[in-house]
């Protein structure tokens, strides 16, 4: 575990970036994080993941897979892969500020 | 030293039971989630995973299979293999892993491309119709090495 600085502010993450503690995330933090993910801007669509994921980790602990995101988030498979296409799940937990989810599907 | 990060797979899938055919859809869609690039390439009994009619029925190899720990002769009773199989599904749902027709469609929605081996079409007699719509195409193997330059294969 590390430590780095986000828009002037320190937070834990893991080696890949993946925030340690959901609680030092905030939705500025999210703008920065995304652009760093090299999505320049955070659309409704974005965030409706984004929201559906933290709420996932705070009930169950663990972040959704792409599959429970395409039935559950109302956001479809093939649009999740438009808005992350470096892989949905993992891009939108670094974005969402929880920790990287670590199923195989 | 950190290796380089893996861009682009195409897996082949050539076996046509359950097992044979979950790892290599398992990992296609497990490269798309990492945001690598993916291919899969299906010959033999490997395309009926996208042959309309048998997509769907895709069992669990109920003989010859030591890995199920069962003596031959229970698998020859008709039934098991049904029974073997969606005692497989029902721990693959708990898992969030999607049955066969589910999973091929969630794969083509990935961005991942599904191919079809042109040799086993011609040897089984099938035709484009016989394939569900997600299959882009039929291919020659020189035509999936084209696709396949610059990443790695995997074979299943």
């Amino acid at each position: 575990m590390t430590t780095r600085t986000i828009a002037g502010r320190t937070v834990r993450v893991d080696d890949e970036g993946f925030f340690e503690d959901p609680g030092q995330w905030d939705e500025e933090l999210a703008a920065e994080l995304a652009r760093e993910a090299g999505i320049t801007e955070l659309t409704d669509r974005h965030w409706q993941v984004i929201r559906y994921m933290r709420k996932e980790y705070a009930e169950k602990g663990t972040g959704p897979t792409v599959r429970a995101l395409g039935k559950s988030s109302g956001v479809s498979v093939k649009e999740l892969y438009e808005l992350f296409p470096k892989g949905p799940a993992k891009l939108a937990a670094k974005i969402a500020g929880i920790p990287k989810p670590r199923g195989c599907v | 030293m950190t290796a380089e990060p893996i861009q682009k797979v195409s897996v082949i899938i050539s076996k046509g039971s359950l097992e044979g055919v979950m790892p290599g859809l398992i990992m296609a869609n497990g490269a798309r989630a990492e945001g690598i690039e993916a291919n899969v390439f299906f010959t033999f009994f490997g395309l009926d995973a996208i042959t309309k009619r048998r997509w769907d029925r895709i069992k669990v190899a109920a003989v010859g299979n030591p890995g199920l720990h069962l003596p031959t002769w229970v698998g020859t009773i008709p039934g098991v293999s049904a029974l073997l199989t969606r005692a497989m599904q029902r721990r693959m749902e708990k898992l969030d892993i999607p049955p066969v027709p589910e999973f091929v469609e969630m794969i083509a929605d990935t961005g991942a491309g599904l191919w079809a081996c042109q040799a086993t079409v011609d040897m089984f007699g099938l035709t484009k119709d016989d394939f569900v719509e997600q299959v882009q195409g039929i291919i020659t193997v020189g035509e999936f090495y084209e696709l396949a330059a610059g990443g790695q294969i995997i074979f299943t």
